[in-house]
């Protein structure tokens, strides 16, 4: 490891520029001629629209013109898709409803757009937007998932009766049956998942431009993924093909999976610049984003786990309801399905397991993937069974988990994952010992003098990163393969540019990928350019979600600098007149093994680029382009230990310490990796303890519409962390990395929830843990 | 935010004329609650009537153990007084814990009163302070000018100038806060004096805004602990339900909040 290689605790390249005022995010895009958008929505969660009168609007001051879904139905503007196809157990397709980019004939949740407004400023385009007159007939409203299933109930989309999307399942039923029939002891627990809003830092924004003279679309978006949004807004949305429309995703401020996916906005935009004629700028308030931006999570789940006489788990029963919303956004449907079920065989030996799940409309803003996307519903699901489990069969959480750990590798789980690699007993044990789980009960007795309830839980989570080989998911439904592109430049003065697929809105991109290069060639990472974002700039990619970027990103990096080390050994070679098998390149200098004899690394780049004095048929350049395509998923797992004590007269819980013990397979960047275990748990303890969403469900209206009402964890609320790693390197990718960035979101939950119910003696607990509800079930019967 | 003029004022008659002038006009103190709202388009007042740099409206002076406090105030300037605190800690104490740095920096204490959000700090001190609220015409007793959720006994145009009390014997102020605004979900300021009369008043609970609690104080006036509250019932019948807490739950942070608050008297 060099000091700016593989492992080293860099400090991030684009800090400088977050950290003084210099980021460029899209709202920071200003192009000549531009104008406002703000957006008409709706203020009912389901209704009819009787007609639009934008007559007055269009009389107001700065107006440059107003449009609707009738006129966006004209010009061909296609519906929003969900891009991976689920068949229900029946075999019919899962039943995708229309959403159009603007409402033309119903509204369906609160925030629903039906108009854009183009203005000279935003004051006026808002000014302009109240003058829309949109004649509404109100219809009845259903916010919940379980109660829209029932009959009756209203109903959202004509192709979806009962609001039924799907009815899925995976798994064998009928062994999973018998083990529960022939089980020595059954844990039964209901288990219902918080709905989130992500709450990047950065709002949503977009900047559409349409070239007439060229036919020609340019598109500022805040996109964890501008490739896919280019091929979905070309191929499904008919805005313009591929090759006339350039997407490009800047500087982005946190995207936790809701800045994957295709919006209306950007759509519109950039049909509104064609329409209008002007550059068309829109950028969401915080209130919009609470409305529009896609929720997370939001399962009710109903769960039998097996046991066998000598506590091994012998099947698993999952039943679950999934709230999708109002429209199947882009990945929705694989969120709980293929990213959520087929984690439920956890750490653990699981011989059966069946898991139903249904996914239903509801008239509250779409569901899809929030960090984690369906492993923490599937560990949340879990690890409170498990807790359960111990404590009705009197055993000790850790005993529990150690009889039923998977040791041995490759394991084939009976939900489609083959885990490859993993050490769960050291990942528990560093974090016992971390935590001094054998002093806690001296812990809890000095509490309990002091008059507080003191508690300790614990989550050994898994979960599925490095998303994913793409003929399995083809297999599986997605739309899309799932590889990784990445070009690596050698400029001729030496200097190295990455092109790749991958995109950083927070990760650290501009370092971690620089060290790859820094430790393969040893130049400085200076004098590494991280590209990234630009369709025009990056051919192709998949972008940034499932903490791929380490184990699919990383690794097409590394296929292009071998490309490119093959080269260059072969230019060096030719220059010192030796065996290209015999060259070493270290600290910035290609060297003739067992000699004196080197060549610097950016003379080779500029022999390259001379072409006086190549090899024979050499093409002269630098520069190697590679497509990696993962062999498997991979799987970063840990321990996590949460000692909290809760204050019996008001229910508050205080964080005591959390310890976070994760295998991450091989590390780049270790302080890095931290930062992102931090910000997991930050987002873990938020849902475990704060966050949630709440809707009306008389009128679907979202109550927690602002900070005021919508708690996000604090500094305050928050313990200094513990986290150590234990790693084993993954077997599947050339780094042997598994991916850390939505570990800590995944496996913290649990453990809270975990340490509070036995803090104070009452199962009986949903998230988000507040004061109330925890004072109330520590006064309540278990 | 709808279109608005700014005045800056330069003295309390200035003020009152320039607010009698305007159309739809309104006093700017801070403007912590106004400015958002405004934002929202959810106020559109004509004009702003900045009071903050009013020099009269500003300052703390306390004599013996009468304490004036300036309107214009901000709660960085009351957390921050040592000669308030040498008389009156809880108030310091209250005011160390309003909304966030800048928020104590931009917002007053004139403000606060006369916005009277039903889960502000302020008005439960004021009330079991028995201040008197001094404006630009008269002077009006705390018990007499917190008259509802965001509703107060001031007249259309009246300025807050002052507060003024004396200060008490004991203090203390308990504040359980919203986990998401962190405005008090509950907060409850206890008072007593040397002659033995006693004040408790409860925020961010009451469904009518801040109000005292006679049982409460009827407990404390006989036996002033945190013990004497353990037999007093608080009724849940008035309190305020939402999403964060329900009546009842609140009922009983009322409560703990007050045997804390006498606690830390």
């Amino acid at each position: 490891m060099g000091v700016e290689g593989i492992g080293a605790r860099v400090a991030r390249k684009e800090d400088k520029r977050f950290l003084t005022g210099k980021g460029r995010y899209t709202d920071d895009m200003s192009v000549p001629g531009m104008k406002y958008a703000i957006f008409v929505r709706s203020p009912y969660a389901h209704a009819k629209i009787r007609s639009i009168d934008a007559t007055a609007a269009k009389a107001m001051p700065g107006v440059i013109g107003v449009l609707d879904g009738k006129q966006l139905l004209a010009d061909g503007i296609g519906n929003l898709i969900c891009g991976w196809m689920i068949h229900s157990k029946d075999g019919s397709p899962m039943k995708m409803g229309a959403w159009r980019p603007l409402a033309h004939e119903t509204v369906r949740y609160v925030g629903d757009a039906v108009a854009i407004v183009v203005a000279d400023s935003v004051a006026e385009a808002k000014d302009a937007a109240e003058a829309v007159v949109v004649d509404y007939e109100e219809l009845p409203v259903v916010t919940d998932a379980t109660k829209a299933l029932e009959q009756g109930q209203p109903q959202l989309h004509p192709e979806a009766p009962n609001n039924l999307i799907f009815d899925w399942q995976i798994g064998d039923p009928a062994a999973t049956d018998k083990a529960i029939a022939a089980a020595a002891h059954v844990t039964e627990i209901t288990i219902h998942n918080n709905r989130l809003s992500p709450n990047p830092m950065e709002p949503r924004a977009t900047l559409g431009i349409y070239d007439g003279g060229d036919d020609h679309y340019t598109c500022y978006t805040t996109s964890q993924n501008p490739h896919v949004a280019r091929l979905v807004m070309s191929a499904f949305y008919n805005v313009a093909p591929e090759n006339k429309l350039r997407v490009i995703a800047p500087d982005v401020g946190g995207g936790f999976g809701s800045k994957i996916y295709i919006y209306p906005e950007e759509i519109v935009c950039l049909w509104a610049s064609k329409r209008t004629g002007v550059p068309v700028k829109w950028t969401s308030d915080r209130t919009e984003a609470f409305l529009t931006d896609a929720h997370g999570r939001d399962h009710l789940s109903k769960v039998k786990m097996a046991f066998d006489a000598n506590n091994r788990i012998i099947g698993l029963k999952v039943d679950t309801v999934a709230n999708l919303g109002a429209y199947m956004s882009l990945f929705s449907s694989a969120v709980p399905t293929y990213l959520y079920a087929t984690l439920l065989s956890g750490q653990y030996d699981i011989p059966a397991i069946h898991a139903n799940v249904r996914t239903v409309y509801t008239n509250t803003a779409p569901v899809d993937a929030y960090r984690g996307a369906g492993r923490p519903e599937a560990t949340y699901l879990l690890e409170r069974t498990m807790e359960t489990a111990a404590r009705e069969l009197g055993v000790s959480p850790a005993e529990l988990r150690r009889v039923n750990f998977i040791r041995s590798f490759p394991h084939q789980t009976p939900v489609i994952m083959n885990y490859d690699a993993g050490d769960y007993d050291a990942s528990l044990d560093a974090a016992m010992k971390a935590a001094d789980w054998n002093g806690f009960a001296a812990r809890k007795a000095e509490a309990a003098r002091r008059g507080m309830k003191r508690g300790i839980g614990m989550s050994c989570y898994i979960e599925a990163c490095g998303i994913a080989p793409s003929a399995a998911v083809g297999s599986l439904g997605a739309g899309v393969g799932l590889w990784e592109s990445a070009e690596v430049r050698v400029n001729a003065v030496g200097t190295i540019e990455v092109l790749t697929g991958s995109h950083s809105h927070g990760q650290g991109h501009e370092t971690t990928f620089a060290q790859l290069v820094a430790d393969r060639f040893g130049v400085p990472i200076d004098s590494v350019n991280i590209v990234h974002g630009d369709t025009d700039k990056v051919q192709m990619g998949m972008g940034t979600y499932g903490s791929r970027s380490g184990a699919v990103g990383m690794s097409a990096v590394v296929k292009a600098l071998d490309k490119v080390e093959a080269k260059a050994k072969k230019i060096a070679a030719h220059l010192m007149e030796a065996d290209e098998s015999d060259i070493v390149i270290e600290n910035g200098e290609l060297k003739v093994a067992g000699t004196d004899k080197s060549v610097p690394w950016f003379q080779m780049a500029l022999s390259a680029y001379t072409a006086h004095n190549l090899p024979p048929g050499m093409e002269p350049g630098l520069k190697e382009g590679a497509f990696y395509d993962p062999a498997n998923f991979t799987f970063p797992a840990g321990c996590y230990i949460c000692e909290v004590e809760v204050d019996p007269e008001t229910g508050v819980t205080k964080i005591i310490q959390f310890v976070a013990a994760d295998d991450f397979g091989n590390i780049i960047n270790p302080m890095i990796v931290e930062g992102q275990v931090h910000g997991g748990l930050a987002q873990g303890i938020g849902q475990a303890l704060l966050e949630g969403v709440h809707y009306d469900p008389g009128n679907g209206q979202l109550l927690t519409a602002s900070y005021m009402d919508y708690a996000m964890p604090r500094a305050d609320d928050l313990p200094s962390f513990t986290v150590s790693t234990s790693n084993t390197p993954c077997p599947s990718n050339p780094l042997g990395i598994k991916g850390c960035g939505e570990a800590g979101a995944i496996g913290s939950p649990p453990a809270l929830i975990n340490a509070i119910t036995d803090a104070i003696g009452n199962n009986r607990l949903t998230m988000p843990a507040t004061p109330q509800k925890v004072w109330a079930a520590a006064h309540a019967a278990n | 935010m709808y279109e608005t003029n700014y005045h800056r004022a330069s003295s309390i008659e200035d003020a009152v004329k320039l607010r009698q002038a305007a159309g739809e006009g309104k006093y700017l103190s801070g403007g912590m609650t106004l400015i958002p709202t405004m934002k929202q388009r959810l106020a559109a007042p004509t004009d702003l009537v900045d009071v903050r740099q009013i020099q009269d409206m500003k300052g703390i002076r306390v004599t013996g153990r009468t304490v004036r406090i300036g309107a214009a105030t901000s709660h960085f300037d009351v957390a921050s007084s040592a000669e308030l605190a040498a008389v009156c800690p809880a108030i310091t104490g209250l005011a160390s814990h309003i909304g966030d740095p800048h928020v104590r920096h931009m917002g007053t204490i004139g403000g606060s009163i006369a916005n009277n959000d039903p889960a502000a700090d302020y008005p439960s001190a004021m009330l079991a302070l028995d201040a008197t609220i001094v404006t630009d015409r008269r002077e009006i007793a705390a018990g007499d000018f917190f008259t509802g959720l965001f509703e107060t006994a001031l007249e259309d145009g009246e300025l807050v100038t002052a507060i003024t009390f004396e200060a008490p014997a004991k203090a203390g102020y308990q504040k359980f806060a919203n986990p998401a605004s962190r405005y008090a979900m509950t907060g409850v300021f206890v008072v007593r004096r040397d002659n033995g009369d006693i004040r408790v008043a409860v925020t961010g609970a009451g469904s009518s805004g801040v109000f005292r609690h006679k049982g409460m104080e009827a407990a404390l006036a006989g036996n002033w602990s945190p013990d004497a509250l353990a037999g007093v019932t608080v009724d849940a019948s008035d309190l305020l339900s939402d999403i964060h807490a329900d009546a009842g739950y609140r009922a009983n942070l009322v409560k703990v909040m007050a045997k804390r608050a006498v606690a830390a008297a």
